[in-house]
């Protein structure tokens, strides 16, 4: 999968809020110098305007935060597996609270050119046995694994960029 | 029927990256129901101000809804979640237009 490295994946026992799962998650970024250390701000202040939450086909749910392209250095995406399910508000109906036991974060920076990072993230999404799997590890290299494993039906997208 | 391409107007929060992955799946799948249609990306509060130029708005955010063009909120190119009736949809919308 596109630019997921095990340093950038973290299963978490327990947090507070969908702020510090975006804070831990930056983190992860900001030491491999993938972003700028207003990344993290950024992303969660746009959560708060325009969240990302988003029910999924099964149980467990995702969702997917980012940020304006000024604060990425280089492309990069990091994943966080919740043991137990944090609220972050919906896409399409913001007063909403969705259950999140999935969070991908995306850093991009040329997003016409990076769409694959998305369609990938949404492949995986759309695939709620993947889902279930990546929820039910217990390291970080089963996640790799998973999802090197390239065992998702593609989506079908060709990009035109 | 009417020949005329059809125009969608696609919206996100920021019109980084979602509403490219919108635009392409729903051109590629009213190709395949033989209806060509052209996508516009825009941020969800740009919404207003393209309107008039389109024939249907779709949007992952809220975006209001007395645009006077036909508007369908929906996460469906995201999660899978209903995605063959929104494509319905939206096939319906444009050949009635």
């Amino acid at each position: 999968m596109l630019g997921l490295k095990e340093e950038h994946i973290l299963l978490i026992d327990s947090a507070h809020d969908a702020m510090e799962v975006i804070n831990l998650l930056s983190q992860t970024l900001e030491e491999g110098g993938y972003v700028k250390q207003s990344f993290r701000q950024a992303v969660w202040e746009r959560e708060q305007s325009m969240p990302t939450g988003l029910e999924l086909s099964g149980e467990i749910h995702a969702a997917i935060p980012h940020a304006d392209v000024e604060h990425v250095n280089s492309p990069a995406l990091a994943v966080a597996i919740l043991k137990e399910p944090i609220p972050f508000k919906c896409m399409v109906e913001p007063e909403k609270d969705i259950p999140v036991r999935l969070v991908f974060l995306l850093a991009m920076n040329e997003p016409k050119k990076q769409i694959e990072m998305l369609q990938e993230v949404a492949t995986i999404l759309q695939d709620s046995t993947l889902v279930q799997k990546i929820a039910s590890v217990s390291s970080r290299k089963e996640v790799v694994e998973l999802l090197t494993k390239d065992q998702s039906p593609s989506l079908g997208v060709t990009t035109s960029t | 029927m009417n020949q005329r391409v059809k125009r969608i107007l696609v919206a996100c929060g920021t019109a980084i990256a979602t509403s490219t992955l919108v635009a392409v799946q729903i051109q590629e799948e009213m190709a395949k129901r033989g209806l060509t249609v052209e996508t516009r990306q825009c941020k969800a509060t740009e919404v207003p101000s393209y309107a008039q130029d389109v024939d249907l708005i779709v949007s992952t955010t809220p975006v209001p809804q007395n645009l006077g063009k036909p508007v369908i909120q929906t996460l469906a190119f995201l999660t899978g979640v209903g995605k063959e009736e929104v494509l319905s949809q939206i096939e319906k919308i444009l050949k009635e237009l």
